[in-house]
């Protein structure tokens, strides 16, 4: 066996916190070696290291890679050396063309002048090995996630990648593009290159993964031959935990009320191309206490409906009527929306949900201010105590409320991003992608959330890219398909295939109606 | 996860910990006071005089009372390039209306801060609802109210002023106790702000730990507290030794009192912190964006308006080249006060000292007779530094 990669008793300090204790990860030749872990766990910090962002000294232990010790002084030094890391958010310049981003940094020029029919021709060459076919001076700009993804690997192709690093590489994309970049995988190990792979997606690494190492708390907890034996599932997630999760999701026996709420009939327009529908006669439901799946590709229009649906925050043309209790209500703005009892919580986290350099207790206020105030005033006590019950139903795991958002992990986020909607006192609430980039642990903890809400008696409709989330935890699943609900499912009659067909050819998905 | 417990598990004494993560409010005021004794000592003691610091209040006040204004510009995360023009055609619009149509002050002033206020909403309706870069509005603002002071005093300067115009910069409060030195008025006037502040920090202080939530070390607490009282007391008896409190002072300090409760305690404030965070989820949680950007720009307007009618009243002439580049001086000194450039960050008091900071440095490099030349380079410096040690600092707790 011939080790392209030995990191040893890798050890790395943050003020305060031991981030590695002693890691340990040896990485073989033209394998794919998959590293799992909750958030935090250490994984990113020992790529960093590995890619030289933490440079030599900053870190104890000692790395050898192609068997000569490696000391890296930056993320230069390790690309030389054909280390290359994929971060989760992509780092192309989205107005310049593929060739450009290509061969950014490292233009094929003499003298300063760029050959351009060259650079052309090696683009061709590179997208052709990495699939994707789209001419070389197509701006990076219009081309969807699952797309850049691959712009992303010929880039590290066109560096003579050796090991090649993907962190989180399918987080973004719809199960087609990820089946694709995972097959993609497979194709540049039988090249002879090898990749460490982070992620959150068990089957994914299920059906790539050569071996899989899984760091808790800055340790190596196991590392698993995925060729000795079979490795399950529920054996990656305790290792991954430190804690047997039998059940994924957690139980709940729906008690079902009145409608809440009913949407019918709605359309929205593209908000710059007028003669764009992007949501078409969309009509849905939801009683007190249930919560219904909205399952679907990405720019499917799901969460187009939920922003239009919610103040129109997207979209022109919006026409249809939203009834709350079997009234008509006014959802024109998002106050009024608000107002009657709707609340959004936003796929994106980071970029539409929170304020990441104000504190917890700030952002959990934000959308209901007016119930911690007298005349415009905030009463300081009225509003901690407020944070402070949220801290503790929702398990907001922080030294204080007065800790910035930005410094909390992604599940943590995401509860205060729901504490803040639970006070502004919604009867329904809309989920878009609540489990997004978050750890198993902390998913349970949301799901577990959820469904308190459901019993609560709100309602409650969720968008979810993960199919077995959705049929765990839904009554109801409604499918999505160019702007258009093309199927209504009780969870009982559900599965992956029904869905997925749906999906794909809407037409049949409709027979089911 | 990493950071969380880095800030919970630090084995440092609390009273460092503090210290470094507040690094930036202490830092200022303290470089205040360095600052201060600096230029003290280096011009025989001509800094403290009570007649400079009457001065010095005078000259910069304008500077402040824009600053406040700019930081709410700031935070909700534009800029105001125009307020320096605004200032000269405020004053060039107060002089027409006093020296040619003879109209009375109290008709006049209102009148120019309605003006501010129309001003302010024009350029804050093309910033706010049609989402043009305040960068390019306020900077044609900047070249047409120019234009504009220029074209209404035809190139000429217009003055003198009634006194009672005067007043509203070069006034002072009269003694009431008719004693006339030292103003016993000033005295217990300061006395009185400062136990003022003293009683309202102990109180909060009280109600901040009676929830557990006071982190200041009570040293630390007594010491910042102490020294703005002790500040206070000895400035107005300064001041009282001379001509007593300025009328401007004392609008400056209402000012200030009022925007420093509005950012901290309000809801419209905590709306336009997070408007500058994170405009769009601000708007996805209810709050109407426009509107608060507009109010921000109304806002600058009427404060710029002030200024300029109190720095043509202190010149007791309007000049077409009133107000020339006020507005790099107001918005250096929000970041010299710890504002940030990205919108979301910045206090009140951060805006007031940094003004303080560049007003004792323009006053004392003034009196030491550096040249303005030099005085440009080291202000310059000053702003560079300052926001270099916020940038280090950041990247430090990171």
């Amino acid at each position: 066996m011939d080790a392209i990669l030995e990191m040893r008793r890798i050890s790395k300090r943050f003020p305060g916190v031991k981030a590695l204790d002693e890691v340990n990860l040896s990485v073989e030749r033209g394998e794919i070696h998959a590293l799992v872990g909750e958030n935090g766990a250490g994984k990113s910090t020992l790529m960093k290291i590995l890619s030289g962002v933490y440079p030599h000294g900053d870190y104890d232990g000692e790395i050898v890679y192609e068997s000569q010790p490696a000391a890296f002084r930056g993320i230069a030094d390790s690309e030389r050396a054909g280390i290359i890391i994929i971060h989760q958010e992509l780092a192309l310049v989205p107005l310049l063309s593929i060739a450009e981003n290509l061969f950014l940094g490292n233009e094929i020029a003499r003298r300063g002048v760029i050959d351009w029919p060259e650079t052309f021709s090696r683009t061709e060459a590179l997208l052709r090995k990495v699939g994707l076919k789209e001419p070389p001076t197509a701006l990076v700009d219009t081309l969807g996630v699952g797309k850049q993804q691959l712009v992303e690997i010929a880039k590290a192709l066109s560096k003579d990648v050796k090991l090649l690093i993907l962190d989180e590489p399918t987080a973004a994309l719809q199960e087609r593009d990820a089946d694709a970049l995972l097959e993609l995988l497979l194709e540049l190990k039988e090249h002879g290159i090898t990749s460490i792979l982070i992620s959150h997606k068990l089957n994914e690494i299920g059906r790539v993964a050569d071996k899989i190492t899984v760091l808790r708390d800055g340790m190596v907890v196991s590392t698993l031959d995925c060729h000795e034996r079979e490795v399950s599932e529920e054996h990656i997630i305790r290792d991954m935990v430190g804690r047997d999760m039998a059940h994924r999701y957690p139980e709940r026996v729906p008690r079902i009320g009145n409608t809440l709420l009913e949407v019918s009939n709605w359309n929205v327009t593209h908000p710059l191309h007028a003669d764009r529908r992007v949501i078409r006669d969309a009509s849905i439901s939801v009683a007190a206490g249930e919560v219904v799946g909205i399952a679907g590709l990405m720019g499917s229009g799901r969460t187009e409906f939920a922003m239009s649906l919610f103040g129109r925050s997207y979209g022109r043309n919006i026409s249809g009527s939203v009834k709350l209790n079997g009234r008509e209500v006014d959802v024109s703005t998002v106050e009024r929306a608000i107002g009657s009892g709707l609340a959004y919580v936003t796929e994106d986290r980071k970029a539409l949900g929170l304020v990441l350099e104000e504190n917890i207790l700030r952002n959990i206020t934000l959308a209901n201010l007016g119930d911690v105030s007298k005349n415009g005033v905030v009463d300081d006590a009225a509003e901690r105590q407020v944070a402070e019950d949220y801290r503790r139903t929702l398990g907001i795991r922080t030294p204080s409320i007065f800790q910035k958002v930005m410094n909390l992990s992604g599940g943590n986020q995401q509860k205060v991003v729901l504490s803040k909607w639970l006070f502004a006192g919604p009867q329904v609430l809309i989920l878009d992608e609540p489990t997004r980039g978050i750890d198993v642990g902390a998913k349970f903890e949301i799901y577990g959330i959820i469904n308190r809400l459901a019993d609560q008696g709100k309602g409650v409709i969720m968008i979810s890219s993960e199919m077995p989330e959705l049929l765990g935890m839904c009554d109801r699943i409604c499918v999505m398909r160019e702007g258009a609900i093309v199927g209504d499912l009780p969870a009982a009659e559900a599965n992956q295939e029904r869905i997925m067909a749906m999906i794909v050819k809407g037409q049949e998905g409709r027979q089911w109606h | 996860m990493a950071l969380t417990k880095s800030a919970a598990e630090t084995p440092r004494s609390s009273a460092a910990r503090y210290l470094s993560n507040h690094l930036r409010e202490y830092g200022m005021l303290l470089a205040l006071v360095v600052i201060m004794i600096f230029f003290q000592i280096v011009t025989d003691g001509t800094l403290m005089r009570p007649v400079n610091i009457t001065n010095l209040f005078l000259q910069n006040s304008y500077i402040i009372i824009m600053a406040l204004g700019m930081l709410l510009v700031i935070v909700s995360g534009h800029i105001d390039l125009s307020v320096g023009s605004v200032v000269g055609f405020v004053g060039a619009l107060a002089a027409i209306m006093l020296v040619h149509w003879q109209l009375p002050t109290f008709v006049v002033i209102p009148a120019c801060l309605l003006v501010g206020i129309l001003i302010g909403a024009a350029q804050g309706y093309w910033v706010a609802y049609w989402r043009i870069p305040s960068f390019i509005v306020t900077l044609a603002g900047m070249l047409v109210f120019r234009g504009l002071s220029l074209w209404i005093l035809q190139g000429q300067s217009v003055g003198p002023f009634p006194r009672n115009f005067q007043a509203l910069s070069t006034g002072f409060v009269p003694d009431l106790f008719g004693v006339d030195k030292p103003n016993l008025t000033a005295l217990l006037l300061g006395l009185v702000a400062a136990g003022t502040i003293l009683f309202m920090a102990a109180r909060s202080r009280k109600r901040h730990q009676k929830f557990g939530m006071e982190e200041e070390p009570f040293g630390f607490f007594i010491a910042r507290n102490g020294l703005i009282a002790l500040a206070i007391i000895y400035i107005s008896y300064l001041l009282s030794t001379y001509r007593g409190l300025p009328n401007v002072l004392i609008t400056m300090a209402i000012l200030t009192a009022i925007y420093a409760f509005l950012t901290k305690s309000t809801t419209i404030g905590r709306r336009i912190y997070a408007l500058g965070g994170n405009e769009k989820a601000a708007k996805l949680s209810g709050i109407n964006t426009e509107r608060l950007t507009f109010l921000a720009f109304v806002n600058m307007g009427m404060l710029a308006a002030l200024a300029g009618l109190i720095f043509a009243a202190r010149l007791n002439t309007a000049t077409p080249k009133a107000g020339v580049s006020f507005e790099l001086d107001v918005i250096a000194a929000v970041f010299i006060g710890g504002a940030s450039m990205s919108g979301g960050v910045g206090k009140i008091i951060g805006a007031v000292v940094g003004a303080c900071i560049m007003g004792v440095m323009n006053n004392g490099m003034s009196i030491l007779g550096i040249g303005i030349d030099y005085q440009q380079v080291i202000k310059g410096l000053v702003l560079l530094a300052a926001v270099i040690f916020d940038v280090y600092n950041k990247n430090k707790q990171t």
